[in-house]
């Protein structure tokens, strides 16, 4: 065991870490695995892969890199991961840009770049990078006012959304956009631009449904099941249903034969046949757990950098794991969106453990840091009244 | 310092006061900025709460809720798991009980390939590869029939093509061990094991079918529902009319054994007949309970009531003649003697030589309203109150005239069912007590609860004697089996073709009783459409259908523990008439 008398890089790192987020991920790792054994050779067989292991084995091999990367960021501290963070932003959007020229066309989108043999997918790994980049600016604009880090963040989200626009991906760009507005919710901004911000929101929403078919498809088939065709959403939830509490047992699932995506938008469900609604409800609260201590730490936090770029990144996770999970169970429109680190998608597991490992190395105990906070006193509330 | 860190929402006034006392400062400020932070990430928790507190529980309602595949599966697997009672004759053994077989359906929800799943299907079921299987397995139901009631091969190769959405359920099937011999009687059963026939459904109206739709009946310990039947007897009433039909080369062949004493029906059987395990062989057309389900112009068996009729009204005694030497005339119709004779008869020679002339004119002294007053009395004007659901009413004369007394008396003009002419025939010979036939076991204490005097005892035992003494002199005698006293009378009538009485078509009964001094069992044989057993013989009722009937009681006489005697000094009251 590490002793606390020494001061080593890895002695240092073990006693500051948070080990119960780090167990988290560590968990939804590796239950991605597993589950990826319970969805993915369907779908193998299905697309006619002559190996019906074959996402298990890519799963399992990516989640080496990824344990590497996560554990690799949570060494840096937050001045490196500011910097890391701004070297790795014009990265991302040059190869985004090189995305929509050399990119292989799949599915009408061209959203990957072969990069030594390997298929990245740009657009996941500068979603992180960007939410830190916007943290840094509305940090340094609550620190001096007089700095415009408001409008270079949102110059840096036009940026971000054109590039996936021009893919297209709208739903990376709708959680990008979601999250920056949250960020700039937290900044501090007044409740009137915050009013502003969501008119613009909704005024954007209402434009995409009456301009764009498939967004009114989509959202049309949700208030009204009737209207169109819902196969795949049925199917979900046929799925959660006939798992019950305790699942068919696994490789006893037979919905995930007929869902289309089963092995990355639609993993929850194949999860809950196979496995339980039990296991999915400690699904949700893992990813729950993550959110409320990635925001417990955000509001213990001293420096608003650290602090703002903490929630930026907890909820680009939480967003994305409330919207995956939610068309799940039609509880909103259907929205192609992975479930993370649980999605099968190597690109999307290596880029998550990118952005958890910042958010451990932010959320790491530091020595120059004052804590204190005093507990909640309840006393105040009756001499208020 | 402190203050500044809390949660302001919890102490509002702090800030406040803190601002009241400090000059505004860079230094305040950024804590200002950092606690709007504060606040506004403990909106974004509760947010986010809110939201994963959904999920959880829309998950829990999901675990709450049944699927709605499960729920049809559910109920096609507790209609088909419905138990039926065994069936056993009087001595325990079983005419139809319950086997498990497999069903296949498929979830078309769950099936991945329909193309595919249809041509695997088809591999083992050609008949399943049609575009009609492929349809209703590429529709969205939850639930369908593919087979009812497979063979376990049949089920191991669809087990091994490995299909997904398509499975087995276990449902019973009936199985009847002793085949068409009891066909008529124990009825059968649809796919769904509902009763359709028979005693099967008598015992679904009665009660096993609120049972099943109460869903009840599932436990396979159902008490087995007993009948009257005798499966002994049953196969050689069986056996018998199956050689007399090939013998005669007739149309069909019937005939009921009954204790006269409780009404128990013992044996039935009606050919052609067909094979409860195989229902479908029910359909054809001349498939019929002839017992039950037809009615005949019996002919010269009615004689039995006509005489009966005579006697009990007092009207007429049987040291009585009556001239059978012309032909009789009514209404433009003459009335003449098979065998005539051509002289006087008194009324024992009236009965053996079966004059329609005499019983003719019997009838006519009884008259119109007496005569109508004794069929209703003898059961003959109304549907025969048994078990069976496959019962015919009689077919009675439109107008109640002479002519149809006269021809009603020996049994033209009027149809009634063989279980009907058993019935009425059995209160002839049991002493007057008209009891209604049942299937079900039944002591002569239940019966005599039901009966109804219909004769005095002293008409009972005069036509016991007249029955007795037909089958020693007169055209019952190929029925006399020695030993065991049998009385009978037949019946040749000729059948109606086209609206005329045809002179070749014909229509024969016997009808035999045993022991004559104490009867105990009734025997009646129909032979529809008997002809010559060689070329030159006669198909007269007394050369088809009382050998037949003799034949029958010759093999079940010892069966059912009637004790045959030798010593007899025959028919102790011949002398007196």
């Amino acid at each position: 065991m590490v002793s606390r008398a020494e001061r080593g890089l890895i002695a240092d790192w073990w006693f500051t870490v948070d080990k119960l987020l780090l167990a988290a991920f560590l968990t939804l790792i590796f239950g991605g695995i597993i589950l990826s054994l319970a969805a993915s050779p369907a779908v193998a067989e299905r697309i006619g892969i002559a190996d019906s292991y074959y996402f298990v084995k890519r799963q399992a091999f990516f989640a080496g890199p990824a344990v590497f990367v996560l554990l690799a960021m949570s060494f840096m501290d937050p001045r490196q991961i500011r910097r890391f963070a701004l070297v790795f932003f014009g990265v991302c959007v040059l190869l985004l840009i090189a995305t929509l020229f050399v990119g292989p066309e799949v599915k009408g989108a061209r959203r990957w770049l072969n990069l030594g043999g390997m298929s990245v997918q740009p657009s996941e790994f500068v979603k992180p990078v960007f939410v830190v980049l916007c943290g840094f600016l509305l940090a340094e604009t609550q620190k001096r006012p007089d700095m415009p880090g408001r409008i270079f963040s949102a110059l840096l989200l036009g940026i971000v959304m054109s590039l996936l626009i021009a893919q297209p991906d709208f739903g990376q760009t709708m959680l990008v956009s979601l999250t920056w507005a949250a960020l700039l919710f937290l900044s501090g901004m007044s409740w009137l631009l915050i009013i502003g911000l969501g008119g613009v929101g909704a005024v954007g929403i209402l434009f995409a449904y009456t301009e764009i078919p498939h967004v009114k498809g989509r959202i049309d088939r949700f208030l009204n099941p009737d209207s169109g065709d819902t196969f795949q959403v049925d199917t979900a939830i046929e799925s959660f249903v006939r798992g019950g509490w305790w699942g068919q047992g696994p490789g006893e699932g037979t919905v995930k034969r007929i869902l289309p995506d089963s092995h990355t938008d639609f993993i929850f469900a194949v999860a809950a046949e196979e496995f339980g609604l039990v296991l999915c409800i400690g699904l949700v609260a893992v990813f729950a757990f993550t959110v409320l201590r990635g925001f417990g730490h955000a509001t213990r936090e001293n420096d608003g950098f650290v602090r703002l770029a903490t929630a930026g990144l907890v909820i680009l996770f939480g967003l994305q794991s409330c919207i995956n999970m939610a068309v799940n169970l039609h509880l909103m429109p259907a929205k192609g969106m992975t479930l993370p680190f649980i999605s099968y998608g190597g690109s999307s597991l290596v880029a998550m453990a990118m952005s958890m490992g910042m958010l451990l190395a932010l959320t790491r105990r530091r020595p120059e840091q004052t804590r204190f906070v005093q507990p909640i006193e309840f006393e105040a509330f009756p001499a208020r009244a | 310092m402190a203050s500044s860190f809390r949660l302001s929402f919890t102490k509002p006034g702090t800030r406040k006061d803190a601002a009241e006392a400090l000059p505004r400062s860079a230094a305040l400020r950024r804590r200002d900025a950092g606690d709007t932070t504060r606040n506004r990430l403990v909106i974004a928790m509760v947010a986010f709460v809110a939201v994963y507190g959904t999920i959880a529980g829309r998950l829990v309602q999901f675990g709450l809720s049944t699927p709605a595949d499960a729920v049809a599966l559910g109920s096609a697997q507790s209609a088909i798991a419905a138990s039926r009672p065994d069936i056993v004759d009087r001595n325990g053994q079983i005419l139809a009980t319950d086997i498990k077989t497999a069903s296949l359906y498929a979830e078309p929800r769950r099936i991945v390939d329909p193309d595919e799943a249809t041509e695997l299907l088809a591999t083992v079921f050609p008949d399943l590869g049609t575009d009609a299987v492929r349809q209703k397995l590429a529709s969205k139901a939850g639930f369908v029939w593919l087979k009812r009631e497979i063979t376990a091969g049949q089920q191991e190769a669809v087990h091994k093509l490995g299909l997904p959405g398509v499975g087995f359920l276990t449902e019973s099937r009936r199985f009847y061990p002793s085949g068409r011999s009891v066909g008529y009687v124990v009825g059968h059963t649809n796919v769904d094991n509902q009763g359709i026939a028979g005693i099967e459904k008598y015992v679904d109206d009665q009660w096993l079918g609120d049972l099943h739709q109460l869903g009840f009946a599932m436990t396979p310990n159902l008490e087995p529902v007993k009948l009257s039947l005798d499966l002994s007897v049953q196969h050689v009433l069986h056996d018998e009319l199956s050689s007399a039909m090939e013998k005669y080369t007739a149309l069909a062949a019937a005939g009921i054994v009954m204790n006269v004493k409780t009404g128990e029906i013992v044996g039935l059987s009606s050919l052609p007949d067909y094979d409860p395990n195989n229902p479908v062989e029910a359909l054809q057309p001349d498939r019929m309970n002839r017992i039950t389900a037809s009615v005949f112009e019996m002919g010269s068996t009615f004689k039995l009531f006509a005489t009966a009729m005579a006697l009990d009204s007092g009207k007429v005694k049987m040291t009585d003649s009556f001239d059978a030497s012309v032909p009789l005339r009514v209404g433009g119709f003459t009335i003449n003697d098979f065998h005539g004779k051509h002289r006087v008869l008194t009324v024992p020679e009236i009965f053996i030589y079966s004059s329609n002339i005499g019983t003719g004119r019997e009838a006519l002294k009884v008259g119109q309203q007496g005569q109508q007053e004794f069929l209703k009395r003898m059961g003959l004007m109304d549907k025969p109150p048994t078990e069976l659901p496959e019962v015919a009413g009689p077919i009675l004369p439109k107008r109640w005239s002479d002519l149809v007394t006269i021809t009603v008396s020996f049994g033209h003009g009027i149809s009634v069912s063989p279980l009907a002419t058993a019935m009425a025939a059995s209160a002839v010979m049991n002493g007057g007590h008209l009891i209604p036939p049942t299937f079900f076991p039944r002591s002569e204490d239940e019966a005599r609860l039901k009966a109804k005097r219909v004769l005095s005892p002293q008409t009972s035992e005069e036509m016991r004697y007249l029955m007795r003494l037909n089958a020693l002199k007169g055209s019952g005698s190929r029925a006399n089996i020695p030993g065991y006293r049998v009385g009978g009378k037949t019946g040749t009538a000729e059948k109606v073709v086209n609206g005329r009485y045809s002179s070749n078509k014909r229509f024969n009964a016997f009808l035999a009783s045993f022991p004559i001094d104490d009867p105990q069992y009734l025997v009646l044989i129909v032979i529809d459409e008997p002809n010559p057993e060689k070329p030159g013989m006669a198909a007269t009722s007394g050369l088809n259908a009382a050998p037949t009937a003799g034949n029958v009681i010759s093999r079940i006489a010892p069966m059912l523990g009637v004790m045959p005697r030798f010593d007899e000094v025959d028919l102790p009251l011949l002398a007196s008439y």
